[in-house]
């Protein structure tokens, strides 16, 4: 039985693998994670990818908005533009898959730099604005834009290649969407404990108390903002290339309110939280679909009220957890932990 | 008859509209320090209870205005004590995402209990349109403008005047003071809300009134956004100014920019104006500019 916390040196307390144990389940969640597709349906395969695109978008606004404390309501506009790169770098100019991911995050975050610009004289309230003001402009662009963008008809997206083999099932493109899941986790991990993750936290706790400590923040905040919107930016291309289509439909404020809704209802600063909320968000409307094809078969003509069933169950979550648990499902699974852990001595 | 002046003049209209939109935001501002971005919902709501009451129960028009204003004091006192109270003294995002979430709720029960068809409002004004000899406005843009100048100055009068209304300002001005001078901070909170719903409910009939309710109408007051950072977030006057500014200029957009990019850029004109406002003068034309010190 553990009862304590004993490190001795810094480099232990450093560690991302604390312990064994972690280690071992760790393994086991990666073992589980690699035999899916060959125990799962394809529905299960596909919710697994949109969790997958979820978990790195929503790493991506938890960096920005949980740990730098820069709120953005429009991310949604960010994972459209790295969507719309992939898509156009790929049908157009003949790039392949694999060369868009990256350029699809850069130009998202160079966007997102742009946007990140008021950020320096404004905050709070004014940039949360600025960032919505992004959002709607951006969708403009998307729906305007025709020669670039194709307007509300969209662009199709081929699949993704290596040599002659092609990714078109859910099961294929499970192996892609696990990589960058692993990857994208993996370095918000490391990120968090490096100099500019401290620099990061310290801007959120205090910003006046983090430059007079010598932290830059027109560099900081900035590259918040770049690491936050690259991550958009990959997340919107897997998820497009996933659905074969891009239209500016994929991209609503809406968007941005359930990638709000993911890190607050995981919690916010906590990359494990992240991962939580992208489950939690994206399996609510699923199950909502079941209990809307249950209820169809028992009382016929009533499924409509499921639509906006959805809005609102959303809508309920955001604000009971802001009320009741406001650091998200991740403070309750280390309670939980903890408790199991002390048990049965919980003092 | 001139085009330009016409455009110009609709847009003075649908400016003191906004005008309106724009005092119930800051009017919830100023006292509570809370942004609320469910105020397009309160809107969306106001004009759906008063077209119920008028279409289903056959209520006469001024009847059913007094009732939604009673629905929204109801409603602003609701959300401030079971939604915003207990985060008194949390983070500002937390305030954010809460107003967003009762957005969202709001959006999705008004659309369980209306359903998204498109509905035209029943005719509350005298249909002639109000000839002006060098330009036409239509007579619910006319009679909305009317309304909306009437609640704005009756707002105006109360701040002003009332002994509600100093206790309102003191405790914009600073909380400490005016509950050690025995106004209850509490009562000034709720009073805030009602007001603020008053605002936008009045907003939402209005606007229903000349474009037809929907669901989806509740935008708008996502765009009002634009008019209260131009005119400043805590500025009653430059809520009133700024929707005038914003008003004209839309509608100057909508005549001058979206022949050239295929429509559409009336509507995000204002988010433009908005970004410009922040790059230049981020705390509007009056509003109080934020001094830290260490």
């Amino acid at each position: 039985m553990r009862c304590g916390d004993f490190k001795e040196t810094y480099i232990k307390d450093e560690e991302i693998f604390q312990s064994l144990f972690v280690k071992f389940w760790l393994a086991l969640l990666f073992l589980f994670l690699l035999l899916l597709p060959f125990i799962g349906n394809v529905y299960m395969l596909y919710i697994a990818n949109m969790i997958g695109f979820a978990v790195i978008g929503a790493i991506g606004l938890n960096l920005l908005t949980g740990f730098t404390g820069q709120i953005s309501l429009g991310h949604a506009a960010f994972v459209g533009i790295g969507a719309y790169t992939s898509a156009i770098l790929t049908t157009r100019l003949g790039f392949s898959f694999w060369l868009s991911i990256p350029f699809a995050g850069l130009v998202a975050a160079l966007a997102g730099m742009v946007i990140g610009i008021p950020s320096l004289r404004v905050k709070g309230l004014y940039l949360c604005i600025a960032t919505l003001a992004a959002q709607f402009i951006f969708e403009f662009i998307f729906i305007h834009w025709e020669s670039m963008t194709h307007g509300i008809t969209g662009i199709h997206v081929p699949p993704p290649k290596i040599g002659d083999f092609e990714f078109t099932t859910e099961k294929d493109f499970y192996w892609i969407t696990l990589f960058f899941v692993v990857l994208g986790v993996g370095y918000a991990r490391n990120l968090i404990r490096s100099r500019m993750g401290r620099a990061f936290i310290a801007i959120r706790d205090r910003d006046l108390s983090a430059e007079i400590i010598g932290i830059n923040l027109f560099k900081y905040k900035l590259s918040s903002f770049a690491i936050s919107s690259f991550y958009a930016g990959v997340a919107g291309a897997l998820w497009v290339t996933f659905l074969k289509v891009v239209t500016p439909d994929h991209f609503p404020f809406f968007l941005s309110i359930q990638y709000l809704a993911m890190i607050i209802v995981g919690g916010l600063g906590s990359i494990l939280g992240s991962i939580f909320g992208a489950i939690f968000i994206t399996l609510t409307p699923e199950l909502l679909n079941y209990l809307s094809e249950i209820i169809k078969s028992y009382i016929p003509g009533h499924e409509e009220i499921f639509v906006p069933m959805k809005e609102v169950i959303f809508g309920l979550l955001i604000v009971f957890f802001l009320i009741f648990e406001p650091r998200g499902l991740a403070e309750i699974w280390n309670r939980i932990k903890a408790f199991f852990r002390l048990w049965p001595f919980s003092y | 008859m001139d085009i330009l002046l016409q455009v110009i003049v609709s847009g003075l209209a649908t400016g003191g509209l906004y005008g309106l939109i724009a005092l119930g935001f800051v009017l919830i501002y100023k006292a509570t320090s809370v942004l609320n971005l469910a105020m397009g919902e309160f809107m969306t709501l106001g004009a759906f209870v008063c077209f119920t009451l008028l279409t289903q129960f056959n209520i006469p028009f001024p009847l059913a205005l007094l009732l939604t204003l009673v629905a929204a004091v109801i409603l602003g006192v609701l959300v401030e004590r079971l939604i915003l109270r207990p985060l008194i003294g949390e983070p500002i995002i937390s305030v954010i995402m809460v107003t967003i979430g009762l957005g969202v709720i709001l959006k999705g029960l008004i659309y369980m209990v209306w359903t998204p068809t498109f509905r035209n409002f029943p005719e509350i004004f005298p249909p002639e349109p109000l000839d002006l000899s060098f330009a036409i406005v239509p007579s619910g843009l006319w009679w909305g403008f009317v309304l909306a100048v009437i609640g704005t100055l009756i707002f105006l009068a109360i701040f002003k005047f009332s002994r509600t209304g100093v206790a309102m300002r003191a405790v914009a001005s600073d909380q400490q003071a005016a509950l050690s001078m025995g106004i209850s901070v509490r009562w000034v909170f709720a009073l805030a809300w009602c007001f603020g719903a008053m605002a936008s409910v009045i907003g939402g009939i209005v606007i229903g009134n000349i474009s037809g309710i929907s669901v989806y109408m509740g935008d708008i007051g996502l765009k009002v956004l634009a008019v209260i950072i131009l005119g400043g977030l805590d500025s009653i006057g430059g809520a009133i100014l700024g929707g005038f500014i914003i008003g004209v200029l839309e509608n100057l957009t909508g005549l001058y920019i979206d022949p050239l990019v295929g429509g559409g850029a009336k509507d995000v004109a204002s988010f433009f104006i908005l970004v410009l406002i922040l790059m230049i003068r981020p705390y509007g034309l009056f509003g109080k500019e934020l001094i830290e010190r260490v």
